[in-house]
């Protein structure tokens, strides 16, 4: 029954069920869970941070090469998917706090709302993909670039650094993706423990912790978005 | 129960709607400031965008800023640390390299 606890605090006439034995109080339970996750998340910017790391070296080498690269990805795409994500994390938010305050319809709502802003994400991310198929910027045997170099006239990128753009484009939003995917998978079971009214005001734990993973995700597109959507736009 | 809600005994809603808001023009701002020649300053621009609404997601979207654990911002300024040291030393390097 939970939405009975919400007035009267803890049930007395069993043990907290949701409280394991070796936490004084939910409380520390709780911060115990967001501290496990936080140093998850420590190690996931490290494993995002190599990909940045190499991408700043080799953007630093060849600047003109990636900024032409950078102008045949579809800034629109990526603007959209930014809005998109910010909109998702907004949801996963408004859900923690449904479940914190025992709002069973607004906690389900958001879950589906998250998932469906996910989706989005990930339909435009594969209409994106194939244009560069069908354009033959995917690195590899057929990989084809003749593209000018941003405001150096007659001058053409040289295909080979513009297929480590792609490499580096492929590999981090690719990587990215991934993250959605399994923070989809996440969030459906999240749902089906909202559905069967799982979470109350005194333990909501996953709820809170796939919400530190989505936004976690967020953050990552922030970066990712300027950094190989918006190298060189000016006209 | 009264623990935990006591760091958000107002509604928190306000909050969170007045950080969506600003990183939705976060957005909008980033990508107007890249459809201008600023030379150096594209780069940099888009950058401090980026880190605000990074920081307004962490901070608020996921309650740094309130954490009751001191150690969960222990994590995730050793965290940053770190990765500055990876993308800070790296880049002393590469960048200082006259002969590349």
């Amino acid at each position: 029954m939970p939405d009975s606890s919400s007035a009267t605090g803890l049930h007395t006439e069993e043990h907290n069920p949701a409280l394991l034995h070796h936490f004084a109080d939910p409380e520390q339970q709780r911060d115990a869970a967001s501290l496990g996750m936080w140093v998850f998340l420590a190690t996931e910017i490290m494993f995002f941070g190599g990909l940045f790391c190499a991408y700043l070296v080799y953007r630093r080498w060849y600047f003109g090469d990636f900024a032409a690269a950078s102008r045949t990805i579809n800034m629109a795409y990526g603007a959209t998917n930014t809005a998109v994500l910010i909109c998702s994390s907004l949801t996963v938010v408004l859900a923690v706090w449904a479940a914190q305050t025992a709002r069973r319809t607004l906690l389900i709502t958001s879950l589906i709302l998250t998932m469906l802003l996910g989706l989005v994400f990930l339909g435009i991310k594969g209409i994106e993909y194939r244009e560069k198929f069908t354009e033959h910027h995917v690195p590899g045997a057929s990989f084809r670039f003749v593209q000018p170099i941003p405001g150096h006239p007659g001058q053409y990128a040289n295909p080979r650094h513009a297929q480590i753009f792609f490499s580096l484009y492929f590999v981090m939003t690719g990587l990215h993706a991934l993250h959605m995917i399994i923070g989809l998978g996440i969030f459906l079971w999240l749902l089906t423990m909202a559905w069967k009214g799982r979470f109350t005001p005194e333990w909501h734990t996953p709820v809170e912790m796939g919400g530190l993973y989505w936004h976690f995700v967020d953050i990552v597109w922030i970066y990712l978005f300027p950094l190989l959507y918006l190298i060189d736009r000016h006209p | 129960m009264s623990a935990h809600s006591s760091a958000s005994a107002t509604s928190p809603l306000k909050g969170y709607f007045a950080v969506w808001i600003a990183l939705l023009v976060g957005t909008g701002l980033t990508v107007y400031a890249a459809t201008l020649d600023l030379a150096p300053y594209n780069a940099a621009i888009a950058l401090a965008i980026a880190t605000i609404k990074a920081t307004l997601v962490a901070l608020f979207f996921m309650h740094v800023w309130h954490a009751g654990e001191k150690l969960i911002k222990l994590v995730v300024i050793a965290a940053l640390f770190f990765l500055m040291l990876l993308l800070g030393l790296t880049m002393t390097d590469y960048a200082t390299r006259p002969w590349s």
